[in-house]
């Protein structure tokens, strides 16, 4: 059980995906623009990475025992169909957000925060339920990020901030300074 | 379809300087800032994503009479996880301390945004040469970026340029500039540079266009 909440705040804070590994890059600095298409979006990226670790521990224990040359192949093509039927989903269920969302959606397969998790979890030998717990924490700092990022950025906007630093690089240098808040937590385990 | 030479030049080179991969359009950020933390990281990872694209963008090119739209992106994403899992294995086997450090950062160059980009956008579309040509000069500009970004981090962060120390003892090094918030922060800087430079330059142009107004 330990081991478990372990697994999940390391995921969600102390090695978050965006903040620690620099996964997912494209969608934190596309999509971050406004705060709610952010936490819907987190949401969504948290849902297919909880659908490919299932996958990958399926992939993992049942096919690529046979053929490990096979893995990152499979990884992608498991992920792919996955966003295709969630972007159907959404497409059927709210239109506004399929519309919000535009080209990110099915960018979520180019996201490397979601074939990194499935990387990351083969690597360090995770079974079924540990996969799902680091799934749920590194979905939770995903989305946890994106929302932080949101916030700041819509604050900017009415900031008086010199021209020629608006856009991404006024953006990374604001995910520089989170990153080094979230370096905190790295402290967080040491005495444990 | 005309093969002249300025034209292949041309494609050459935007992806140098004007249409530069990371510093112009932003792309394939993830592999980058992760293992960027050193110069020689910075080129291993260059090379790598180098064979990738180049190898993946001459493939495209050829099959593409073969390959139906509905399809293509899968196809494109199947090719390059292909190479990806040959140079992975490939580095592993030749340089396996460099390819501990990268890790699973290998792998995941299959998710990066700028070789998808130019199947999409360019190797699809050209003839196999120019498709080859394009991807040679995105491929080096993404590795002049790596580099640049590599080296900056590894003087600042450790005082020291491919591990040759560059400030002698005295030197305190920057150690927040080799953890992650570095990799952000010199990003965003090198960014902000490359803006002031392109304003610069286009400020300059203006002046010269009026000053040529005047005198005729």
């Amino acid at each position: 059980m330990n081991e478990l909440v372990w697994i999940f705040i390391s995921a969600l804070l102390v090695n978050n995906f965006v903040l620690a590994y620099f996964l997912g890059l494209c969608p934190f600095l596309g999509v971050s623009g406004r705060l709610e298409t952010a936490l819907r979006l987190g949401l969504a990226t948290l849902f297919v990475m909880l659908i490919t670790a299932l996958c990958s521990w399926l992939l993992n224990t049942y096919v690529l025992i046979y053929a490990p040359y096979l893995r990152l192949i499979s990884f992608i093509v498991v992920i792919a169909s996955t966003v295709q039927f969630i972007e159907m989903v959404i497409k059927r269920v709210s239109p506004g957000l399929f519309r919000a969302l535009g080209i990110f959606l099915p960018l979520i397969t180019t996201n490397c925060a979601i074939l990194g998790l499935a990387i990351f979890a083969t690597n360090k030998g995770y079974g079924l339920v540990e996969g799902m717990t680091y799934a749920l924490g590194a979905g939770l700092g995903f989305t946890l990020a994106l929302v932080l990022m949101a916030g700041l950025r819509e604050e900017t906007q009415i900031a008086p901030v010199p021209r020629l630093l608006r856009g991404t690089a006024l953006n990374l240098i604001i995910a520089g300074i989170l990153s080094m808040a979230f370096m905190g937590f790295a402290g967080l385990f040491s005495a444990a | 379809m005309p093969k002249s030479q300025p034209d292949a030049y041309q494609e050459f080179i935007k992806g140098l300087w004007r249409e530069n991969p990371v510093f112009a359009q932003v792309l394939g950020m993830c592999p980058m800032l992760a293992v960027t933390n050193s110069a020689v990281n910075g080129l291993a990872m260059g090379a790598a994503t180098f064979f990738v694209l180049v190898a993946s963008s001459l493939l495209v090119a050829t099959l593409k009479q073969w390959i139906p739209r509905q399809v293509r992106i899968s196809s494109y994403i199947i090719i390059i996880a292909t190479f990806v899992t040959v140079t992975d294995y490939t580095l592993q086997a030749l340089v396996p301390a460099i390819h501990k450090e990268l890790g699973a950062f290998i792998p995941l160059i299959v998710a990066n945004c700028l070789i998808l980009g130019r199947q999409e956008a360019f190797a699809s579309r050209q003839p196999v040469g120019l498709a080859l040509v394009d991807a040679l000069g995105m491929a080096t500009g993404f590795l002049f970026a790596l580099l640049a970004l590599g080296s900056v981090r590894e003087i600042l962060g450790e005082g020291a340029l491919f591990g040759v120390d560059l400030f002698g003892p005295n030197f305190e090094p920057w150690v927040i500039m080799v953890l992650p918030p570095g990799g952000f922060l010199t990003l965003g800087l090198l960014l902000l540079f490359f803006s002031w430079l392109a304003e610069r330059r286009q400020k300059l142009a203006e002046r010269l266009a009026e000053m040529e107004v005047e005198g005729s």
